[in-house]
């Protein structure tokens, strides 16, 4: 028989596979130092700085995802190819090699803490809660609605997509009666760190910006607190994804992100209509009122 | 003459071979392949029903408003279908074919046992699981239609005042039924596992589907008492007035979530291990080599059943709840212990002989489905990656790559393994190669796009998604995928037909396998083995039909086969020439 | 039983141990207990098999160089047909519909989950079918 391939010491075989795990960490590095301007790798790169923290992260584990992927796949076809049964020899009956099994036991130990360590300190970024943020804003879900009541503003909006009298879809363009309506706005300063206190009314739901690359449930007798700092005007499409019930499908929300003035313009714009409201007896804005129509200029 | 003794199970009756016939044969027996064969043929049922109703779902997603000209499904259908695909898939099919059924029949052959170790609590354990699937699926006949939650139940969407009438209700009962029935079978596992082993069958020589099976019975025991501990209590809260899970009454409805994923997430390695299993008997068989690094397989699969039973809460981590460090450690180190499962598959092929029969084919299916869905897995284990894609198809499509990976391909690679032992007939090759190729296409054409569109922002369980965002032609690629994965079983369907119709003997050994199943006949006989062949490593069989190709004991230094003392050469009385 | 009593100990280690870090690190009782209840479930048996594995001979599936001869003769009891589990299984059934579709069901289903009780015991002091 011939001579075994693999390195015939396991000093050997762990010397050949440290080479691959130092390629592994010099392309990890720079990308999670935040160095180059990489593919999305079919994500969002993100319209908040926390959003911008999660797709470094992504995108060092989807590289690092590809590379152990690509490995180990060339491995599998080689066998399938190389091994192809050629007679009816019986092949040399090896079933153990220490130093490469320990090899492999290692290194991917030493990938997990490496991704373990990137993954920490992303998340205490993205969890982070600032002591001053711009805005406060307690955000109630429910079947299948969203109010949005900002903290000491007296300004609160609620609306539902099936329900919505002035629905507006994506750039603000008018949208087709099913699935184009983007439902109740929440709007927030562009480039100010804003305070999201979450709950529900009901049952849990799901508050999810894909262009924020980020979720969190909303759940009822729980408050869920995040900061959410977006960095540019527009409005970002956003719905429910904890399954709640018949209309989970339908319960949409956007985000309208204003630069500051233009922000400060809209609360008062809204005080007074709820000020309107109440002196003529109907109480808190209805649902839909002047939700869903932001000053239409906004760029994205 | 041979020296090989028999093992004698006690009879009970001399005339016990004068038993019950027909129907009530069937009804009154306890022998273990009879039982595994029900199981077998009910979880096939099962999840063809639910391959239906995943048909359905497909064919609702093919346009955003939903359905096509023909017509669609409402939100509640919809939304009954998603809740059953997932609950007949993930209750009914995937355990039960795996711990009810292949392991019924084939763990006390591959310990050369004549039976389980308590056979009416197995037989009873297939009642309680008929019971519990009919159970579950009457939810469809009950006025309000079946339960339309989720495979999961949060509450309080599970509660009775947001999902009212007796679908919900026969979806909890089914699962409570389901769940002692999969307890009681994991008990039978451990103890025959432990006490019914043949003489030199040491825990260490046990084939790899026995270890696989043996540590699944233990999560089975860990994690099913807890399920049913929160079924009974959600029951409660539905019927009794407890306010467990709801605020109203000083609830924690969170607390559903910890006692669901605490069994949730070792149920899916419930699923997962003993498919490894197969995998690992049926590669070393086709690649005629022993499996490299056994005992680091064994660790290995221990280690993954450890760690699945901490990482409960990488489904919570968008609760705000949980302590997110703890739960993205544990469930990055999964992937350790995993990659060493693959590379030992990879080691076990290396160099080996390789013959791609069907089982053979359906093993690589899996090899590669299960790699790129373990490192979409991995990419979830991080809080931060998972907040961006929790709830989307992103999850659907990790999640279906593992357990299609594991329960589908490698689960069909057992039945076509070891339908031969099941039945004394052989399965035709042709109509399994076309089997496996459309269902390969047809996987990866179904999931590559739900990566897609889940990174995209489209969320799981919806009805109907937006026009406007590019979303359907991926989402009509999905479909088209599902159908060719349904078509594909229609060869399946056929083979089994043709198999009965027109037979082809299979003989005892027709894969020159290496475990004790290969020495009993096809069918094995009554209480299986009239004679066992002895034991002296973990390929007893392939020790006695090759006894100058016996596993090298130390590494790759050597010379060739049989120059180093191999493992296992016996005593005078091991002479196995016949 | 030494590999099975050290199995299932392990199991109690591990589970102790994560057990302990969960305590101190997480706010959540919850877990903590079903950490506590998994590092139960391999103690109370690993301690009795370990105990066990000390006071008896290895039997032949515990020695490498056993051979069958050594496991010849009678294995144990197995019960080769009983109507029981069917009739206990579909008592079963009955009783768990019974929540659903009405409590009259408790009746028949009692009667065939306590005939199905009786008639296994009797089963198992006689021996065979009965």
């Amino acid at each position: 028989m011939t001579a075994p391939t693999t390195g015939s010491t396991g000093s050997g075989a762990l010397r050949r596979h440290r080479g691959r795990l130092a390629v592994a960490v010099a392309v990890l590095l720079p990308v999670v130092l935040g160095g180059c301007q990489l593919p999305t790798f079919f994500g969002y790169r993100g319209s908040t700085s926390q959003a911008h923290d999660e797709f470094r992260l992504y995108a060092a584990t989807f590289i690092a995802a590809i590379v152990v992927g690509v490995i180990t796949a060339t491995l599998i076809l080689w066998s399938i190819i190389r091994y192809r049964r050629r007679s009816d020899a019986i092949p040399r009956q090896f079933q153990q090699h220490l130093g490469l099994e320990l090899a492999y036991t290692i290194i991917p130990v030493v990938i997990v803490l490496v991704l373990f360590g990137f993954t920490v300190y992303t998340e205490n970024i993205i969890d982070t809660v600032a002591p001053h943020p711009a805005a406060e804003i307690n955000v109630k879900a429910f079947q299948w609605g969203w109010q949005f009541s900002y903290v000491g503003q007296k300004v609160s909006v609620e609306g539902e997509t099936l329900n919505d009298p002035d629905p507006i879809g994506l750039n603000g363009a008018a949208c087709a009666p099913t699935d184009d309506c983007l439902g109740p706005g929440l709007v927030v300063p562009a480039g100010r760190t804003v305070r999201i206190i979450l709950t529900s009314r009901d049952t849990i739901h799901g508050f999810y910006v894909p262009a924020f690359n980020f979720s969190r449930y909303a759940q009822p007798g729980w408050t869920n607190r995040f900061d959410l700092t977006v960095q540019h005007a527009g409005i970002y499409r956003a719905q429910c994804t904890q399954f709640c019930g018949l209309y989970h499908s339908e319960m949409f929300f956007h985000v309208v992100a204003l630069p500051m003035s233009q922000y400060q313009a809209w609360l008062s714009s809204q005080r007074s209509l709820t000020t309107a409201a109440a002196r003529s007896g109907s109480g808190v804005s209805k649902p839909g009122t002047a939700t869903t129509s932001p000053p239409r200029e906004a760029t994205a | 003459m041979t020296l090989l003794a028999e093992r004698q199970a006690v009879h009970e009756h001399p005339e016990h071979h004068e038993g019950p016939t027909g129907l009530l044969k069937w009804m009154t027996s306890t022998d273990h392949k009879v039982i595994g064969m029900n199981y077998i043929v009910t979880s096939l049922v099962m999840f063809f029903l639910a391959g239906i109703m995943a048909l359905g779902i497909r064919y609702q997603l093919l346009s955003p408003t939903g359905g096509t000209s023909l017509g669609k499904l409402s939100n509640q259908q919809f939304n009954e279908l998603f809740t059953m695909h997932g609950s007949l898939m993930l209750y009914l099919f995937a355990g039960p074919f795996a711990f009810g059924g292949l392991a019924n029949f084939i763990l006390p052959l591959q310990v050369g046992a004549p039976d389980m170790a308590f056979p009416r609590l197995n037989a009873l354990s297939y009642w309680l699981y008929l019971g519990g699937s009919i159970t579950m699926v009457l939810g469809f006949l009950s006025a309000g239609g079946a339960a339309a939650f989720g495979w999961v139940g949060y509450a309080p969407l599970s509660e009775a005042t947001f999902s009212p009438g007796a679908g919900p209700d026969l979806w909890i009962l089914a699962i409570g039924m389901t769940g002692f029935s999969a307890i009681f079978t994991g008990v039978n596992l451990v103890t025959t596992t432990f006490y019914l082993r043949a003489p030199g069958l040491t825990m260490f020589r046990l084939p790899l589907f026995t270890w696989a099976m043996l540590i699944t019975a233990i999560l089975i025991l860990i994690a099913f008492p807890i399920l049913t501990a929160a079924m009974v209590m959600l029951f409660a809260d539905r019927h009794f007035g407890t306010h467990i899970y709801t605020v109203a009454g000083g609830g924690v409805p969170v607390l559903y979530q910890n006692l669901f994923w605490f069994f949730g997430h070792p149920e899916v390695y419930i699923l997962a291990l003993p498919y490894f299993g197969i995998v690992s008997e049926i590669i070393p068989v086709f690649s005629r080599k022993p499996l490299f690094g056994y005992k680091g397989m064994v660790f290995a699969t221990m280690a993954i059943a450890a760690l699945s039973t901490g990482v409960w809460a990488h489904h919570m981590f968008t609760t705000g709840t949980v302590l997110l460090p703890f739960f993205s450690l544990l469930s990055l180190l999964i992937a350790v212990p995993t990659g060493i499962k693959f590379f030992n598959w990879i080691g076990t092929m290396w160099r080996g002989q390789i013959s791609f029969h069907v089982p053979m084919l359906f093993c690589v299916g899996f090899l590669f489905a299960f790699l790129m869905g373990g490192l979409t897995g991995i990419m979830l284990a991080s809080p931060p990656i998972d907040f961006a894609t929790h709830d989307t198809y992103f999850v659907v499509a990790h999640f279906h790559q593992v357990l299609f990976g594991t329960a589908v391909f490698a689960g069909f690679a057992g039945l076509y393994y070891w339908y031969p032992k099941f039945t004394g007939r052989m399965l035709r090759e042709a109509l399994g190669k076309w089997h496996f190729w459309l269902m390969f296409i047809g996987f990866w054409l179904t999931f590559m796009p739900q990566y897609y569109v889940g990174l995209e922002g489209m969320p799981r369980r919806v009805a109907t998604y937006d026009p406007g965002l590019g979303w359907q032609s991926w989402n009509i690629a999905s479909s088209v995928g599902a159908l060719l994965i349904g078509v594909s079983f229609v060869f399946l369907l056929v083979n089994l037909w043709v198999s009965w119709r027109q037979p082809v003997k299979a003989g005892d050994n027709p894969w020159d396998g290496n475990t004790l199943e290969w020495f009993a006949t096809s069918p094995p006989s009554h209480h299986n083995f009239e004679r066992l062949p002895p034991v002296r490593s973990e390929r007893p069989v392939w020790d006695f039909h090759h006894p100058d190709a016996l596993s090298l004991q130390h590494g790759t230094n050597g010379n060739g086969n049989g120059t180093r003392r191999p493992v296992g050469v016996g005593t005078a009385s091991d002479d196995t020439t016949s | 039983m030494r590999i099975e009593a050290l199995l299932l100990l392990g199991i109690a280690v591990f589970f102790g141990l994560v057990g302990i870090a969960y305590w101190f690190w997480s706010y959540e009782q919850g877990g903590t207990m079903m950490l506590v209840g998994t590092t139960l479930l391999g103690f109370v048996p690993g301690s009795y098999y370990l105990w066990w594995s000390h006071r008896m001979k290895p039997r032949p599936e515990d020695r490498t160089d056993a051979t069958i001869e050594e496991g010849h003769g009678v294995i144990g009891s197995f019960p080769n047909s009983s109507i029981w589990p069917f009739v206990l299984g579909m008592g079963l059934f009955l009783v768990v519909l019974s929540l659903v579709f009405g409590l009259w069901l408790l009746a028949p289903g009692f009667a065939l989950v306590l005939s199905a009780l009786v008639g296994v015991t009797v089963e198992s002091r006689r021996g065979g079918t009965v």
